[in-house]
């Protein structure tokens, strides 16, 4: 039988606010152990919550970004659960009325085509803290330093139909978050995780099959990993004459397996109220308008800006978007390259790209300036180096030698030009090759391509391959 | 000296005819000999107050005035003190001492009233008769067989009995209204949202509001002018000027629209005290004002309404205590489930237990729509209905409580019975609207105490109403027999 996967994502992206969602805590990350939480955090008796606005203008942006409609009024609820690293027994989160109401975004696919995912809604909540049972011996200990930091959950329709879409829906939101600069996207410290409802069902059926939930997967590899471990898992258990049971699993990256964390009936009946502590968030159209005049161009509206002005692909368009800072650079390269737009892109996508994920760099931390590069591809253009003169200079301006100028003198890399010169080398190569001549002219054309070789070896490289080419013609002619 | 009001202590203070240093020693002597019948304070910070007495007695020389500089008070053991436990009652938090103030606390620190101690409570507020306390039931001043009402029973008690001038309360459901009839005192709850709940620990958040007592509405008016006002720590704590609670209080009442909920007036209430509460409106028709017999339709629903929405709030509130970080923590917890059953099994007491589990229930998933939601819902037509009221009258008379004081022990094993003694009180809470208790009379030598109900934020007037009341009876005048 022919199986479909059907795969729905909640997405938690962590609020890049400076002071925690409902007290005035820090949420800067890695600080020692609950020196981040004060009596709010804590669950203290007596203290209430008081709303971060900074983490409704954050959510605002989102909602705005994906053209969903941002509620004029929302409500924050409990959900009531006991657990050791939730400190009031209760997660502050939004429930009948979330913020940001139903939305979609565009991904693109592997085959070139585009795909529209539906957002069901976003919504605002407080993250938990951390327990830890390594290296305490008989105890475990409680981290209370990320309770209370601000978490958008973006939850999404069951759209997808396979890993890798999942995993282009995951990047796409990933790279939004990171435009509207409302989220670091730091996955390893958690500001950006993910859970996967994944379920299967034989092709052309209507109703869905029986979901598991994949808990907190914090990694791209790992979701496509543990969604295709999941859908085997449940085709196998189903062709095997077994049902899929809904459940939560969890991903173990290191086994590469995912197993059994609570069924359906030994879940929560989290008893959602709305919070009396907090009033409802009441926004209106100013506040809207106001917010709106703050986002950024967004990801979608720059690839296609990039496809028409610089008449570049719809994938070089999407990989020079893929995230804001990339794309600035780009443009700055663009201006100091006298908008040679083919080349700034093959650059910055090919030997750019290629370096940074050697070296596990970001963008922002590449020693070639997006000027640096601008010019030396003025030089490519202006003919003063050749596309293999280029790759050196690329290196030595990675490596710290200077500007494309400099590099370009330092390591002598500059094309030679002058018509005699070059003249002079094709001449000896033609000299010292008789045998080859002979054969070239008998019809052998494709000894062009040796004799062209030769010259550019004696000129070490330097001779302008056009010209040497087309000289080699005309004295064989 | 225990006689004098607020006033006449911050003149004397002011003229230097005593200190707050002795005046301080006073009260701490009182709360010395008396308490041990009353048992109305669970912590008497007898240094603490001689040392805030000194810095007010300082602040004093150096000229300051201030109606509260220097005046002792008793404060609810439910007010966060940093440094001073902090128990609400409630064995759970027998060893808890916040690292805080709560926002009253604050207010009145900076106003230089001396605290004299904490006083004793319901658990976590839930009780009409101080029974449930962790720290052993509060004694009536007037009869010490019976309960001195609740959860404000030890404030009420330690007014009544001079052990303090004045005290802080909170109301969820009648706490300072029926604690102040059952004792003869004054007492104020201001509309929701008056007070900053900030570090008042939680039993409804949507009910609970601080409030005070005192033996007059002039001393409540002092005590409740000091601790009003917009907190940024509490969202709902509201943004809007307080006014000078004081200033009408010399306003005659003459046109004053009084309604009487016929709904009020019904079965269910002792007819003695019907008849103290009739004589008392009596004297405000003597006064020059106009009695009109109102309707409040839903009335009857405020009871249940109340017992789904406030166990509801107090099941979600009290999650927090579960032994981790603060509080009861159970000796030698085998795992995480042993460690919250025992710790919380064991760290609250019935009532608490009663209330969590009604509340948890009413919230469940099947069960939600048709209590909470339902609950939510009805409170809108009951708040509805004082709305309606208020377009043809002032403020709503009633009798705070439908008896005088019964004893200790007599309703403690029929919760019921127990929750219908606050039928006047509940719906004031539902609609957070303001409502005060004012001795009114007595019935068998127990006092009772008439309910005045105003409209959103009309403290003021309510605080003139009965205090010219006041000014022409003497029951708040009459004090217990060995006090």
């Amino acid at each position: 039988m022919e199986w479909e996967t059907v795969i729905g994502l909640e997405i938690h992206a962590q609020l890049a606010t400076k002071s925690k969602i409902f007290s005035a805590a820090s949420t800067a990350y890695g600080a020692m152990p609950n020196t981040q939480a004060c009596a709010v955090d804590l669950g203290f008796p007596g203290v209430l919550p008081v709303l971060n606005s900074e983490a409704v203008t954050m959510a605002t942006k989102f909602g705005l970004a994906i053209g969903a409609e941002v509620s004029k009024r929302s409500v924050f609820a409990r959900k009531n659960y006991f657990y050791p690293d939730l400190p009031k027994g209760y997660q502050i989160s939004q429930f009948e009325l979330p913020i940001v109401g139903i939305g979609e975004l565009e991904i693109e696919l592997e085959n070139g085509e585009t795909k529209t995912i539906g957002i069901t809604r976003a919504h605002l909540e407080e993250d938990a803290g951390k327990s830890m049972h390594e290296g305490l011996g008989n105890e475990s200990g409680i981290d209370l330093n990320r309770a209370g930091t601000p978490l958008l959950e973006i939850v999404s329709e069951p759209d997808m139909r396979s890993a890798k879409e999942a995993v282009a829906y995951m990047k796409k939101i990933h790279s939004l978050v990171r435009y509207l600069e409302i989220c670091d996207g730091n996955m390893q410290e958690g500001s950006f995780r993910c859970d996967a409802n994944v379920s299967v069902r034989p092709k052309g059926q209507k109703e869905y099959g029986t979901r598991a939930e994949l808990k907190n997967i914090n990694s791209f590899r790992f979701v496509e990993r543990a969604i295709n471990l999941e859908v085997e898992r449940q085709i196998e258990l189903i062709e095997d004459g077994g049902h899929v049971a809904q459940e939560t699993r969890l991903y173990d990256a290191d086994k590469n397996e995912t197993r059994s964390m609570r069924s359906k009936e030994e879940a929560n009946d989290y008893r959602y109220f709305p919070d009396p502590d907090l009033l409802p968030v009441e926004l209106d159209q100013a506040f809207f308008d106001s917010v709106k005049a703050t986002l950024p161009e967004l990801p979608d509206v720059k690839k296609h800006r990039f496809m028409k002005s610089f008449k570049l692909s719809a994938y070089d368009a999407s990989v020079l978007t893929s995230s804001r800072e990339l794309a600035e650079y780009f443009e700055a390269v663009l201006v100091a390259a006298d908008n040679e737009a083919k080349l700034a892109c093959n650059w910055v996508n090919g030997e750019l790209a290629a370096m940074l994920n050697k070296e596990n760099k970001d963008i922002s931390e590449s020693p070639v300036k997006p000027e640096m590069l601008g010019k030396m591809i003025v030089r490519i253009k202006d003919g003063t180096i050749s596309g293999k003169g280029a790759k050196d200079c690329f290196e030595g301006m990675w490596l710290g030698e200077g500007d494309a100028d400099e590099v370009i003198k330092k390591r002598d890399l500059k094309q030679v030009q002058d018509s005699a010169a070059i003249e002079k080398f094709v001449d000896d190569v033609i000299a010292a090759n008789p045998k080859q001549v002979e054969q070239f002219k008998a019809g052998q054309d494709k000894l062009l391509g040796f004799f062209v070789g030769q010259v550019m070896k004696e000129s070490k490289g330097k001779a302008n391959p056009a010209q040497v080419n087309q000289l080699v013609k005309d004295k064989l002619k | 000296m225990q006689d004098f009001s607020i006033v006449e202590i911050s003149k004397a203070l002011a003229k230097k005819e005593f200190s707050s240093v002795e005046l301080t020693q006073h009260y701490l002597d009182r709360i010395n000999t008396h308490d041990s019948q009353l048992n109305s304070f669970i912590t008497v910070t007898d240094e603490l107050a001689l040392e805030q007495a000194k810095a007010a007695d300082e602040r004093i020389r150096k000229g300051e005035s201030g109606v509260l500089l220097g005046v002792p008070y008793a404060h609810k053991d439910i007010f966060c003190t940093s440094g001073v436990k902090t128990s609400c009652g409630s064995r759970m938090l027998d060893n808890f001492t916040a690292p805080y103030n709560a926002n009253v606390t604050d207010l009145l620190n900076q106003a230089g009233a001396v605290m004299l101690g904490k006083t004793n409570m319901d658990e976590f507020a839930m009780g009409s008769s101080n029974e449930t306390s962790f720290y052993g039931s509060v004694k009536n001043p007037w009869d010490t067989a019976y309960v001195p009402g609740g959860s404000s029973g030890g404030s009420a008690s330690a007014v009544a009995a001079r052990l303090a001038p004045i005290a802080t309360g909170t109301d969820t459901g009648g706490s300072i209204r029926q604690p102040a009839a059952l004792c003869g005192i004054t007492g104020i709850k201001p509309s929701y949202g008056r007070v900053s709940r900030y570090g008042m620990i939680a039993f409804a958040s949507s009910l609970d509001q601080g409030g005070s007592f005192a033996r007059s509405s002039e001393d409540a008016a002092q005590l409740l002018q000091a601790i009003a006002g917009f907190d940024l720590r509490d969202s709902t704590s509201i943004d809007r000027p307080v006014p000078n609670f004081s200033a009408d209080l010399d306003k005659p009442l003459k046109g004053l629209k009084i309604g009487l909920p016929k709904e009020y007036f019904a079965e269910g209430l002792d007819a003695e005290v019907e008849k103290v509460v009739q004589t008392a409106i009596k004297e405000y028709e003597n006064l020059g004002a106009k009695v009109i017999e109102i309707s409040l339709p839903n009335s009857k629903l405020s009871v249940p309404v109340y017992y789904v929405v406030a166990p509801a709030e107090c099941s979600s509130n009290l999650s927090r205590y579960d032994g981790v970080r603060y509080g009861h923590r159970c000796k030698d917890p085998v795992n995480l489930d042993d460690l919250y059953f025992r710790s919380r099994g064991e760290g609250f007491g019935k009532e608490v237990k009663r209330r969590i589990m009604i509340g948890t229930y009413a919230l469940s998933a099947g069960y939600y729509d048709a209590y909470y939601l339902k609950a939510q819902q009805i409170r809108r037509l009951i708040s509805d209905d004082f709305t309606q009221a208020f377009k043809e009258v002032d403020v709503i008379m009633s009798p705070t409580s439908p008896s005088a004081a019964f004893k200790i022990g007599e309703k403690s094993d029929d919760p019921v019975t127990m929750y219908l003694s606050d039928i006047y009180t509940i719906a004031v809470n539902l609609a957070g609207l303001p409502g005060m208790s004012i001795p009114a009379g007595f019935v068998n030598s127990l006092p009772v105490g008439l309910q005045i109900i105003g409209s959103y934020w009309g403290e003021a007037q309510l605080l003139n109403v009965a205090h010219q009341f006041q000014q022409a009876t003497d029951w708040h005048k009459q004090k217990p027999k060995g006090y």
